[in-house]
């Protein structure tokens, strides 16, 4: 087959592999800073997804620029859920943290599900069917922009992290929580304030994919488990390896999807999970030892 | 804040438990069928969550992946069924074995590569998600237009083909569920109880002290799953139809948790006072809220009873009404 | 050595860069009760969780009446006969007193209703009967450690490995627990292996010292001469200025 066609699949696959890269970044920070594994991964991307599409069937608002709305909305409900709910349970068994959440996340889904019911809605924006042509290489418009949105987004981050004050307390407290409460900052807080900022990740997201599929509310486990397995084969705790799980991941099941049959691609996804898990579990790039 | 496990079995619960099985054997007698499904679903997941209790409660092996064993217990008797014609009694061997098959490969590869807590639980939803993905594109199982067992006249009981009215499947649960309780009890009280217990409370003193960690763990994944096969082999004869989304659904894996949570993980009567406090819970808001069309509002119900016990009483219901009640045998505190 | 219980000859562990246990030899005989002395960080506790099989030393070969506990695994050597306390207690939390207990003696027997026989009698001999149905919080530290020993004799120990078990004990109680070491070794011979810091049970008890620092032995012999030697009051209290 031509080299053109695989060179299109993959290209797309890395663009929407941004996106996931992205989702999979709001995971990685949270568990990077509060060793929290983040069950409602899903569910809050979905909000973000949800969110956007309202904005835009009701003001007709592209899902680019619904991205920061989205963003503080997403935001706002993390630093909550971190400041009211999940710090109580801090120093309770793991798996009672992980089930606080995977029970946050039913009550989510099935809201979601009571609120706008079963279906699936999607936003067609204005250059939905447009494409760029680059010689043979032939981009979706909403895919690339989705891809740079993601991109940007992710770069913010970094930003944030190396650069301001705020960022480097964070990095402190992932690093020596101890050390950080003995120098005087406000754990409790900064907590909430990663939450919020990973949960703003997964909802910019979650707007930026708009742009690319239908949303419904069962869509949400499947993006849940998605982030798991970018974050674990990137490696838990790593930035950069969340991004790069991210596009590696999104090629490897676009080309699986091209190559096999489509509908087995997240078998794919789970199949390179179930061997990261096994023989590499700290990731490509992690720096988290395996829990 | 520690969790305490509370020791097994008070005498009084035992009068009680006896007293509740009376109570369920003349059931179907006044209740109309609605209610009979109800109690049906009750007595089951009553049941899974047993099954799932002995994996996490007594092995410390949190599972988020259950149904795969129940699937696999599903379709395993169901092809023999419709294939072969082989009845779902001979049929439950191949189940129960597959599904302990599954389970402790899955298990081993946890134990060999040192994967635990939250890493295993992925783990095991991975290994449900590919199954339910492969399965899917069975044509032999049916793949996604799913597999269909014949169905017979629904008055008939036909005990040997499991062909019969729902009071029959009733029956027949209930016996599980209550057995599932026996064998529980039998095994804490046994040897392998007692290293259960040792295990969950500190896995290496408990190899110290000469218990063999890996053999133990390893019987309550094979107990565990050998159970959920034949909770599969029901289900496949109970619904007469099997659909690779809703036999290995990862909403189904964490809704089998729910009763074991809320009612205690890691006591003995827990998952069954858990499910019999969430399900008529749930029907109960659902018919409530029937005018106002909210789909899902059961699940809705549950995930705020899950997040509610996690924060404010973890180690489940029947702890704190233990405490209460003052069931414990000798007169010491007992804080749940 | 024939008569030797315990065999350890040549062991080595590093940590990384650090070598916590360098070359160490010695054997203990059969009844006899031998003390393992040294300073903190002299590679005591390393040595006993080799010989009980929760470290695998890098190099050397530990012997228990001729069977090499090398590589094997903890539980495997407890049911050799190796029973051990360790130096912050373990017990189990969710289970009584009796049920710590129980768990030890279901080492050697399937029957639960014989291990809980058993359980009692070493629980009588521990003077901890009466507190049999006690939930293990309830316990004082002197109770607790007392739990450990008697968990420990229930698995019917050829070898008992004692990890400062008189540590945070009164002046009455060290006597109490000399007392039923001493019976148990006279009456029913049990090697007994100690880490002890508490100088008084290392003289009252112990026939044989040894000594490490750093993880070498600098000395042997019986608790008198052991506490004239030269290095040895040197590790304890630093070198003296010349």
């Amino acid at each position: 087959m031509a080299i053109e066609i695989y060179a299109n699949v993959l290209i797309a696959g890395v663009l929407t592999g941004l996106v996931y890269g992205l989702s999979a970044l709001g995971l990685s920070v949270i568990f990077g800073v509060i060793r929290i594994v983040n069950f409602a991964h899903g569910e809050m991307m979905v909000m973000g997804m949800f969110l956007a599409l309202e904005l835009f069937r009701w003001f007709g608002l592209d899902p680019l620029w619904s991205m920061p709305i989205a963003a503080a909305a997403l935001f706002a409900f993390g630093y909550a859920l971190q400041a009211l709910l999940v710090h109580r349970v801090a120093h309770l068994p793991e798996h009672l943290q992980f089930l606080l959440l995977a029970g946050v996340a039913t009550v989510m889904v099935s809201a979601g599900q009571m609120v706008f019911g079963p279906d699936a809605r999607g936003a067609q924006v204005g250059y939905a069917l447009d494409s760029y042509a680059i010689g043979p290489i032939v981009v979706d418009k909403v895919r690339l922009f989705a891809g740079a949105a993601a991109l940007g987004v992710a770069a913010l981050l970094f930003g944030f992290f190396r650069y301001t004050l705020l960022g480097k307390a964070i990095r402190a407290c992932a690093d020596n929580h101890q050390g950080a409460l003995v120098v005087g900052l406000n754990v409790a807080r900064l907590y909430a304030l990663t939450f919020g900022i990973g949960a703003a990740c997964i909802g910019a997201a979650g707007a930026i994919i708009l742009l690319l599929v239908d949303v419904h509310p069962y869509l949400a486990p499947g993006y849940t488990l998605l982030a798991f397995v970018i974050v674990i084969v990137g490696g838990l705790g790593s930035m950069p390896g969340a991004l790069l799980g991210g596009v590696l991941i999104g090629a490897s099941e676009a080309l699986a999807g091209f190559l096999l049959v489509p509908s087995l691609k997240s078998a794919f996804s789970f199949g390179v999970l179930i061997l990261v898990l096994l023989l590499r579990p700290q990731g490509l790039l992690g720096r988290v030892a395996a829990p | 804040m520690r969790l305490r496990w509370p020791s097994p079995v008070p005498r009084r619960a035992t009068a009680a438990l006896a007293a509740l099985f009376a109570v369920l054997a003349v059931a179907p007698i006044v209740a109309n069928n609605y209610q009979l499904s109800v109690l049906t679903l009750v007595l089951y997941y009553a049941y899974v969550g047993q099954a799932w209790n002995i994996m996490f409660g007594f092995a410390g092996l949190l599972s988020l992946g259950h149904a795969l064993f129940i699937g696999i217990g599903s379709y395993a008797s169901a092809a023999l069924f419709v294939h072969f014609g082989i009845g779902p009694w001979a049929g439950v061997f191949l189940a129960v074995a597959l599904a302990v098959a599954v389970g402790c490969f899955i298990a081993l590869l946890g134990f060999r590569f040192a994967i635990s807590g939250v890493y295993f639980a992925l783990l095991t939803i991975a290994f449900a998600e590919f199954t339910r993905i492969v399965c899917d594109h069975i044509g032999w199982l049916g793949a996604t237009e799913g597999l269909f067992l014949p169905v017979s006249s629904r008055s008939r009981i036909d005990l040997a083909n499991l062909r019969g009215p729902p009071e029959m499947f009733y029956y027949l649960m209930l016996t599980l569920t209550f057995a599932a309780l026996g064998v529980s009890r039998w095994l804490l009280h046994s040897k392998l109880g007692y290293c259960w217990r040792a295990i969950r409370d500190d896995p290496e003193a408990a190899a110290a002290t000469g218990v063999n960690v890996f053999w133990c763990r390893m019987a309550a994944v094979a107990i565990s799953c050998a159970a959920s096969g034949i909770a599969g082999v029901w289900y496949a004869f109970y619904y007469n139809n099997l659909f690779p989304e809703i036999a290995f659904d990862i909403g189904k894996s964490i809704e089998i948790t729910f009763a074991p949570i809320v009612g205690g993980v890691g006591t003995l009567f827990g998952p069954v006072l858990g499910a019999f406090l969430l399900f008529p819970l749930g029907e109960l808001i659902t018919g409530a809220t029937q005018r106002l069309g909210l789909e899902g509002i059961k699940q809705f119900i549950w995930g705020i009873a899950v997040v509610a016990i996690v924060l404010l009483r973890p180690s489940g219901v029947w702890p704190w009404l233990w405490g209460i009640l003052g069931l414990a045998e000798t007169g010491e505190e007992v804080r749940p | 050595m024939s008569t030797a219980l315990l065999l350890v000859r040549g062991v080595s562990k590093r940590f990384r860069g650090l070598a916590a246990v360098r070359d160490v030899s010695f054997a203990v005989p059969r009844g006899a009760i031998f003390a393992l002395i040294g300073p903190n960080g002299a590679g005591k506790t390393t040595m006993f969780n080799m010989i009980a099989g929760m470290l695998r030393p890098d190099a050397g070969a530990i012997a228990l009446a001729g069977l090499s506990l090398v590589g094997k695994r903890p539980d495997v050597i407890c049911r050799a006969g190796v029973g051990r306390t360790f130096q912050i207690v373990r017990p189990f939390r969710g289970m009584t007193v009796e049920e710590n207990v129980t768990v030890g003696a279901l080492v050697w027997t399937n029957d639960v209703a014989a291990a809980r026989a058993h359980a009692r009698e070493v629980l009588e001999l521990l003077e901890l009967a009466g507190k049999r149905s006690a939930e293990v919080h309830s316990l004082t530290l002197p109770d607790r450690k007392r739990l450990e020993v008697a968990r420990a004799l229930a698995t019917k120990p050829k070898l008992l490995l004692l990890d400062e078990a008189m540590a945070g004990l009164r002046p009455t109680e060290v006597d109490r627990m000399l007392g039923l070491l001493r019976y148990l070794n006279a009456a029913h011979g049990l090697t007994i292996l100690l880490i002890e810091h508490v100088m008084r049970a290392v003289m009252a008890l112990a026939q044989h010292v040894i000594v490490l620092h750093h993880g070498e032995i600098i000395a042997a012999g019986s608790p008198g001469e052991v506490t004239r030697d030269r290095a040895v009051l040197d590790s304890y209290l630093g070198a003296a200025v010349p």
